[in-house]
C-alpha cells in the first residue's frame, strides 16, 4: 500500500509542447495498492496531463526514443528505468533530445 | 551508455572532446572569425557554451579564433505567427546579450534577395601545409608576449576587433609558401586583409566596442507570403525540409561571406550526424556523404563549414546542458509533431532511435563509418576545367553525362511533356545539352539554345541526383527566390554559348571538317 506521493515531472526540450506548453508540473499521486513506480508514473501521466499526440511521448510502456528521462538530475538507466520506485519529493524530467541542432 | 552522476568527470571529459576535435583537426587558425550557427537548439546552444568557455580561459590553452553569432528565423516556412516570432526573436536576443559575441539575426526571407554568386563556389587561398598551422600559432603567441594589447581584446569577445591576430590567418592563407614567423610579423596588421569586401571591415571597425550586431529590418509581409507560398507549394515534407536546409545554408553562407567569416560551425551532434548519414543515403546523396557529415565541408571554396559537436551525442548534450544551465530557446520546426513516417527525415529518426535503445551502439558505428568516408575527387578532369557543381548543393555533380540520357532520359522527357509543346528539338528520350557544361556536342545546332525553350528542364539539369528527386516534389519553379533561377539561366546561357564557340575553335576536330573558319 502506497502512501500519496507529491512529485515535481518537469518537460524539456520541445515535449512540453504536447503538454499545453508547461513545462513544471507539481503532481499529487493518489495513495493506491502497488507502489509507485515510473511505469505507473507514466500510465498516470498519459491519462492526467498528456494532451495529445500520445504516440509522441510513449510507446509502449516507455518513452518513445529520443526521450531522455533523468529524475533528481540522474540518468534513469542507472537508477532501473521504468521500474524505479519513486520516492516524495523526487523530481522526474523528461526531455525531448528529438528536436533541433 | 548511462550518463555518470560525477559532475566534474563529466564536465571534463565532455570540454574535452570539444576541444579534442578542434585541435585534432587544425583547421581553425588564430585570429580567423568564425561564425557560429545557432538555431536556438540544445547542440547549438551547447557549441556556443563550449566556444566562451574556451575563449575565456586564461591559458596558453585558450581558444584564439573571433567568433560571431548567426541567428535565421525560419518562422515563416514553420508556419509560426508574427507574434510568436517576435517573441521568439526577444527570447533569442537576451541570450546573445548575454553570450556578448557579435551577432547577426537574419530571417529566412531574406533568400528572396540574395545575390546569385552565393552558389558559386569560390576559391579559397591555399592555407598552406601542416607546418603552417603551428608557424601560426607559435608566431600567434609570440605577438601575444609583446603588445600587452593582444591579450586584452581577444578576451573582451564583444569587442571586434580583429586588428591584433588578423595578420595571421590571412598571411597564413594568402601566401602560397608555409608563412615563416617573419612573413606573418611582416604584414601590416591593417583588418583589410582579413576581408576580401573592404567596406565590411571598415563598418565592423566602426561599431562601438559592445558586441557588433546586424539585425536587417523585418521582412515585409510580402516576403513572408512569397515564402509561405514556396513551401505550401512543396508537396512531401522531405523535399520540404531538404528546401529548408538549401536555403538556409545559403543565407549562412551570404552572411559568412558579407562579414568576412571563413568558417562556419554548426552544432551537429553525433546523434544527428548518424541520422543524417542514412538520410542521405535513402535521398540519394551517397556521393556527397563526405561532405555532408564529416567535419569540414569545403564545398563553397572560401568559406568552411566545421561540426565541432560531432563527437557528443545527443544525449550528453542534453545532460551538459542541464547540469551546467545551459539556455536554449525551443522553435518549433518544420517538422515539429509530424507523424513518424511523414518524410524519411523522420522516419531514419525513428529508425536510428529505436535500434539505438535495443542496441547500444548504433549510432557510434555509423558515426565511426562515416568518419571512413573520404573525400575521393572524381575521375579524369585532372588537368581539365573544375567539375561542374550542383546549383543546389554546390557538391561535384554526381551525374556522369553519358549516363544522363538513359537514367533520366524518362524524367526529364516526362516534365518537358508536362510544358506546353516546344520547339521539335527535344527528342523525347534524350534530353539535350545533358548536364550543363556544353560537353554534348552536335545536338539541337539548328534550334538554337534549348535552355530557353524549356527553363525547367534547364535547371534541373544543373542538379544532382539528389537535388532533382527533391525538386520532383516542387511543381512549379516560379516561387523560388529569383537567385536560383538567375543562375540557373547563366550556367545554361554560358554553357550553350561555350557550345556555340566550339565549333569555331581551332583545336576542335568539327572545325577542320566543317571548314569553318
Amino acid at each position: 500500500m502506497a502512501a500519496p506521493l507529491s512529485v515535481e515531472v518537469e518537460f524539456g526540450g520541445g515535449a512540453e509542447l504536447l503538454f499545453d506548453g508547461v513545462k513544471k508540473h507539481q503532481v499529487t499521486l493518489p495513495g493506491q495498492e502497488e507502489p509507485w513506480d515510473i511505469r505507473n508514473l507514466l500510465v498516470w501521466i498519459k491519462k492526467n496531463l498528456l494532451k495529445e499526440r500520445p504516440e509522441l511521448f510513449i510507446q509502449g510502456d516507455s518513452v518513445r526514443p529520443g526521450i531522455l528521462v533523468l529524475i533528481n538530475d540522474a540518468d534513469w538507466e542507472l537508477l532501473g528505468e521504468l521500474d524505479y520506485q519513486l520516492q516524495d519529493q523526487d523530481s522526474v524530467l523528461f526531455i525531448s533530445t528529438l528536436h533541433g541542432g | 551508455m548511462g550518463c555518470h552522476i560525477n559532475t566534474d568527470c563529466f564536465k571534463a571529459f565532455y570540454v574535452h572532446k570539444f576541444r579534442a576535435v578542434l585541435g585534432k583537426n587544425r583547421l581553425i587558425f588564430p585570429g580567423e572569425k568564425v561564425l557560429l550557427a545557432w538555431s536556438g537548439g540544445p547542440s547549438s546552444s551547447s557549441m556556443i557554451w563550449q566556444v566562451l568557455e574556451g575563449l575565456s580561459r586564461d591559458s596558453a590553452k585558450r581558444l584564439r579564433f573571433v567568433p560571431g553569432v548567426v541567428y535565421v528565423d525560419e518562422g515563416a516556412a514553420c508556419g509560426q505567427s508574427p507574434e510568436d516570432r517576435a517573441k521568439t526573436l526577444a527570447e533569442m536576443k537576451l541570450i546573445l546579450q548575454t553570450v556578448g559575441f557579435p551577432w547577426h539575426i537574419v530571417a529566412l526571407e531574406e533568400v528572396f534577395g540574395l545575390p546569385p554568386s552565393v552558389l558559386r563556389h569560390l576559391a579559397q587561398e591555399p592555407s598552406g601545409t601542416k607546418g603552417a598551422y603551428k608557424a601560426a600559432v607559435d608566431s600567434f603567441l609570440q605577438q601575444q608576449h609583446t603588445p600587452a594589447q593582444g591579450e586584452e581584446q581577444l578576451s573582451q569577445p564583444g569587442s571586434q576587433d580583429p586588428q591584433s591576430p588578423a595578420g595571421l590567418p590571412t598571411a597564413a592563407q594568402t601566401e602560397a609558401q608555409a608563412p615563416t614567423a617573419a612573413q606573418t610579423e611582416a604584414q601590416p596588421p591593417t583588418a583589410a586583409q582579413t576581408e576580401a569586401q573592404a567596406p565590411t571591415a571598415a563598418q565592423t571597425e566602426a561599431q562601438p566596442p559592445t558586441a557588433a550586431q546586424t539585425e536587417a529590418q523585418a521582412p515585409t509581409a510580402a516576403q513572408t507570403e512569397a515564402l509561405s507560398r514556396l513551401f505550401d507549394s512543396v508537396k512531401t515534407l522531405t523535399a520540404k525540409q531538404e528546401l529548408l536546409q538549401t536555403l538556409r545554408t545559403h543565407l549562412i553562407l551570404h552572411v559568412a561571406r558579407t562579414h568576412g567569416y571563413s568558417k562556419v560551425m554548426t552544432g551537429d551532434s553525433c546523434t544527428r550526424l548518424a541520422i543524417k548519414l542514412m538520410t542521405s543515403l535513402a535521398l540519394g546523396r551517397g556521393a556527397f556523404l563526405a561532405w555532408d557529415t564529416g567535419f569540414s565541408d569545403e564545398r563553397h571554396g572560401d568559406v568552411v563549414v566545421v561540426r565541432p559537436m560531432r563527437d557528443h551525442t545527443l544525449k550528453e548534450v542534453a545532460f551538459y546542458n542541464r547540469l551546467f544551465a545551459v539556455p536554449s530557446v525551443f522553435t518549433p520546426a518544420i517538422d515539429t509533431k509530424a507523424p513518424e513516417k511523414s518524410s524519411i527525415h523522420r522516419l531514419m529518426e525513428a529508425f536510428m532511435l529505436r535500434l539505438q535503445a535495443q542496441f547500444p551502439s548504433t549510432v557510434s558505428t555509423v558515426y565511426r563509418t562515416s568518419e571512413k568516408l573520404v573525400k575521393a575527387p572524381r575521375d579524369g578532369n585532372a588537368g581539365g576545367p573544375p567539375d561542374p557543381r550542383c546549383l543546389l548543393c554546390m557538391c561535384a555533380l554526381d551525374i556522369d553525362t553519358a549516363d544522363s540520357a538513359t537514367a533520366f532520359g524518362a524524367q526529364t522527357s516526362h516534365l518537358s511533356q508536362m510544358q506546353p509543346p516546344t520547339a521539335p528539338a527535344e527528342a523525347p528520350t534524350t534530353p539535350c545539352c545533358s548536364a550543363g557544361v556544353g560537353r554534348a556536342q552536335g545536338c539541337c545546332r539548328g534550334a538554337g539554345p534549348c535552355g530557353r525553350e524549356d527553363p525547367r528542364a534547364s535547371v534541373i539539369e544543373q542538379l544532382c541526383y539528389g537535388c532533382r528527386v527533391n525538386m520532383k516534389d516542387l511543381p512549379s519553379l516560379d516561387p523560388l527566390p529569383p537567385y536560383i533561377l538567375t543562375e540557373a539561366q547563366l550556367r545554361s546561357q554560358r554553357a550553350s554559348v561555350l557550345q556555340e564557340i566550339q565549333e569555331y575553335l581551332i583545336d576542335s576536330d568539327d572545325e577542320a571538317q566543317t571548314g569553318e573558319s
